[in-house]
């Protein structure tokens, strides 16, 4: 029944340009679109002391025109051809995509050359943008879990570049100049550092040659290589406290995890299945699914057992080591000390004790539907592709359903054991005050058990 | 695959019993998309049960006569699926999708939720704490607040679309299994039941597949649903909703506008596309973001059903911006009531709508809603192929004389939410 399904798709192809730019074509022609997409290895894991936030505003300056688009005439060039654009910035990436039918092709790669050497930085756009991005910034610490997740991770991560957010520091975001965005934007974004993709339906060499017109005269530039720091392994468990105004608690653990190149990593990502639900790969689509999770350990020990309203997990790929983060929203009227003493019993359970053959089965099939499920799209396939090269390879992520398949219990109760024990973790809590007491802070948590203060 | 001329063709088969199956085979992925819709929306929630509905499809799928809520938790995540349950004021839907060869077995799983679902006491207590918690969560959000109580302004003296569909605290509590039970019997019924199956899957087989499912269900026929009308705003409202512990201000400003059957909905459409949507958030986007660096988001979404429905432009600033975003707004608004569209942006806006469509519907979830939407509507099965024309035949003027009859900031409606200092005459 489903064997013509694969005759829609050809194989990717790899073409490296002269002046380095890797090119990853697919043909799929279940849909009259082309998904185009530039990816480049800088993201804010790249952004130096005091430029915190600094690849995440380049993002921003780089949909302000170009040479030769004017600053007006950005907006309707791929809109013309029904099509969505966007970008976004993470720890180890950067990227830009355009989606529409597949006439507009030349022009979103004409776009994607322009913005790749040719951006126009005008100092009052930078200006213009500032403000923007703060407002960005305070329209998510009006989220209580993101605020928790900023405290937690910076508190995990103290010598690496993945301790500070995407979007930055409100202290850098108002210094930054003009000319450091510039700086930034001239050092990382040349065709050696970046992975153009083209995933719908086109023809290969077509492709290739206008891929070679509007990108093969940008010169290659000097790579600048990642910043070297190396986090030092924690010793013990680190605990932080969100107390600010607010109606519910949160409760966030999140333990040192494998990068995308260890063995571990798809050991670990069985391990999130059996706990709170399978989520797939692809940062792009996979969460805007919920994952399936009703059987899942931590479901049942807290959600079903009412101490908590909701819970996730996150294992994502990614290029130096990070985290494996839990969460948790503690129902109404639980205390947040009740709450994370259930979540712990059971990381505890599971680091001791492992998981068995039946939940080592069923996650190996929930991510094998999941996989399938998110790679429904042009767009979606385009993504997996350019996110791949960009952290590890993108053959790497053809080989994870089959590194998936081969993991055993033995490998995935030794991963357990030793990311989930106490001494790698850190823990949060957003422990919402009331209205009366208004006065933000943060500070060190007490463990459970301790006084709690007054709510 | 679709072709441009024959467009999507999905075949529509009413069941004995008055229950709609879609079907639309698509081989993009090895997986099928399954969605029900239900006309029995939370604008059936009676007063003092408010957000019956949306603890109905909280407990709808946790235990069936034949079924523990454990068994249908572990068939689904065995299959790694996810049965997303929502309502809005008119349907209630459910949708999942799973690997091609898993169909027959979660369509039947499916059907058992829709139709034979028990409600066990023990699960109606949980979900109503996960509700509690989650009003409790909207209280501390500046953007529901503002969008909550702005509805409150547009539906006014007890309108179904002005009321909490959550539900508060106090009628949340109220909710037992006897009032879902009662709920469900009346008005989850096939003749308001409408299937819709696309993947990859042989028309014929999902279509028998469902009737073998769904075909022998029987219960009362369905009435059709009425809205009571609104009458447009005669003159500004505005309210604060005072949140100190934020960091930004959320904005909603509206207007009520009209249903999704009214003859001038492509052309509210196509005005909305302008003012608040075209390319990051339209002549809004423009204005307040792009131009003057005030906001990360500023846009408006139109949203027309079978009552007239709203019209809402919403921004996040910073508290120091809020009167001179609300002051962009009012011009963007005003400007757009009296001078009205250009002619290239209604080219521009006319080649995006009808350009999307590929896009719309290239996965079996897109087809699906869709397909769902347009049988929701009465829109019948070719209107794929016949909305390009639709939106291609709305002339400026059309465009303009919406603008004019629904767009006058002196009727408006206003919310701010957030650590605002109201001024006097924004007080509540």
């Amino acid at each position: 029944m489903a064997a013509h399904v694969g005759a829609d798709r050809l194989a990717v192809r790899e073409t490296i340009l002269t002046n380095g730019l890797k090119v990853l074509t697919q043909e799929v022609r279940t849909a009259p679109l082309a998904s185009v997409w530039c990816w480049y290895r800088v993201g804010s894991g790249d952004d130096g002391p005091g430029c915190t936030g600094i690849s995440h505003w380049v993002e921003h300056m780089n949909f302000k025109g170009t040479e030769r688009i004017p600053r007006e005439q950005v907006k309707g060039i791929i809109e013309r051809f029904g099509g969505s654009w966007n970008g976004y910035t993470w720890l180890d990436q950067t990227t830009y995509l355009e989606t529409a039918t597949r006439d507009a092709l030349d022009q979103m790669l004409f776009i994607e050359a322009e913005r790749m050497a040719y951006c126009l930085y005008d100092p009052a756009d930078c200006e213009s943008e500032r403000t923007v991005i703060i407002s960005e910034l305070q329209g998510g610490e009006n989220e209580p879990e993101q605020l928790l997740e900023i405290e937690v991770t910076a508190a995990a991560f103290k010598a690496h570049a993945y301790h500070h957010p995407t979007i930055g520091w409100l202290g850098d975001l108002q210094r930054i100049t003009r000319d450091e965005l510039y700086g930034h934007y001239r050092r990382h974004y040349v065709p050696n550092n970046a992975t153009l993709v083209i995933v719908g339906d086109v023809e290969t060499e077509d492709v290739l040659r206008r891929v070679d017109r509007h990108f093969g005269s940008i010169p290659p530039g000097t790579l600048v290589p990642p910043l070297r720091t190396v986090e030092p392994e924690q010793v013990g468990e680190r605990r932080v406290k969100v107390s600010k105004e607010g109606t519910t608690g949160y409760l966030r653990i999140a333990c040192h995890a494998p990068a995308i190149g260890s063995q571990d990593f798809c050991r670990m990502l069985l391990l999130d299945a059996v706990l709170t639900g399978a989520k797939g790969l692809n940062l792009w689509s996979s969460f805007r699914t919920p994952p399936p999770q009703r059987s899942a350990r931590l479901y049942r020990a807290l959600v079903d057992r009412r101490l908590a309203s909701s819970v996730g997990g996150a294992m994502l790929p990614t290029r130096d080591p990070f985290l494996y983060t839990l969460s948790m929203t503690a129902t109404e009227g639980t205390a947040l000390a009740v709450l994370e003493e259930a979540a712990m019993a059971e990381i505890d359970r599971v680091a001791r004790d492992g998981i068995v053959e039946q939940e080592l089965q069923k996650a190996k099939n929930q991510l094998r539907a999941r996989l399938v499920l998110e790679n429904d799209s042009v767009t979606n396939l385009a993504h997996q592709l350019g996110y791949f090269e960009t952290v590890a390879s993108w053959e790497l992520a053809a080989s994870l359903p089959g590194r998936i398949e081969a993991s055993t219990l033995s490998e995935v109760n030794a991963a357990a054991a030793r990311f989930l024990r106490a001494i790698n973790r850190t823990v949060g809590w957003f422990e919402p005050v009331s209205a009366g007491d208004r006065q933000a802070s943060v500070g060190l948590a007490d463990g459970p058990g301790a006084p709690e203060e007054p709510r | 695959m679709t072709s441009a001329h024959t467009g999507l063709a999905p075949t529509r088969q009413v069941l004995s019993n008055g229950a709609v199956v879609i079907a639309k085979q698509s081989g993009m992925t090895p997986a099928v998309t399954m969605t029900v819709g239900v006309r029995a929306g939370s604008l059936h929630d009676p007063d003092e049960r408010l957000g019956l509905t949306h603890l109905l499809t909280k407990v709808l799928d946790r235990g069936t006569s034949t079924r523990s809520a454990e068994q249908i938790a572990d068939e689904l995540d065995g299959r790694g699926v996810t049965l997303s349950i929502s309502t809005t004021r008119h349907v209630l839907s459910l949708s999942c999708t799973c690997l091609a060869d898993d169909f027959e077995r979660v369509l039947e799983l499916l059907g058992d939720v829709v139709m034979h679902p028990v409600f066990p006491d023990a699960e109606i207590e949980t979900r109503r704490g996960e509700v509690v918690t989650s009003i409790r969560q909207d209280e501390d959000n500046p953007a529901v607040m503002a969008l909550e109580t702005l509805f409150a302004l547009l539906y006014p003296n007890g309108h179904p679309y002005g009321r909490h569909a959550k539900g508060t605290l106090e009628t949340v509590k109220r909710i037992d299994r006897q009032a879902l039970a009662a709920f469900h019997g009346a008005l989850v019924v096939p003749s308001s039941l409408s299937l819709v199956v696309v993947g990859d899957v042989e028309v014929p087989w999902a279509v028998e597949a469902a009737s073998k499912v769904f075909g022998s269900w029987s219960g009362p026929a369905a009435e059709p649903d009425v809205v009571p009308p609104v009458r447009q705003g005669p003159s500004r409202r505005r309210t604060a909703v005072p949140m100190t512990g934020k960091s930004q201000a959320d904005i909603a400003y509206g207007f009520t506008t009209i249903t999704r059957a009214d003859p001038a909905y492509h052309a509210v459409v196509l005005m909305n596309n302008v003012l608040g949507q075209y390319a990051l958030g339209g002549r809004l986007g423009s204005s307040i973001r792009e131009k003057q660096g005030m906001a990360y988001y500023a846009f408006s979404a139109f949203d027309a059903n079978v009552g007239e429905g709203p019209l809402v432009i919403r921004a996040g600033v910073s508290p120091a911006n809020v009167d001179r975003a609300l002051a962009s707004i009012d011009e963007e608004v005003a400007v757009m009531a009296s001078g009205g569209v250009t002619e290239r942006e209604m080219e521009d806006s006319k080649l995006y709508l009808v350009g999307s469509m590929p896009r719309m519907l290239e996965t079996n979830a897109g087809i699906a809603t869709f397909l769902q939407n347009a049988e929701s509507f009465g829109l019948g099965l070719d209107y794929d192929v016949r909305l390009p024309g639709l939106i291609q035949a709305v002339t400026r003027d059309e465009v303009n004389a919406v603008a004019r009859r629904f767009l006058d900031p002196g009727r408006a409606a206003v919310v701010v939410a957030g650590p605002y200092e109201p001024q006097e005459e924004l007080s509540a």
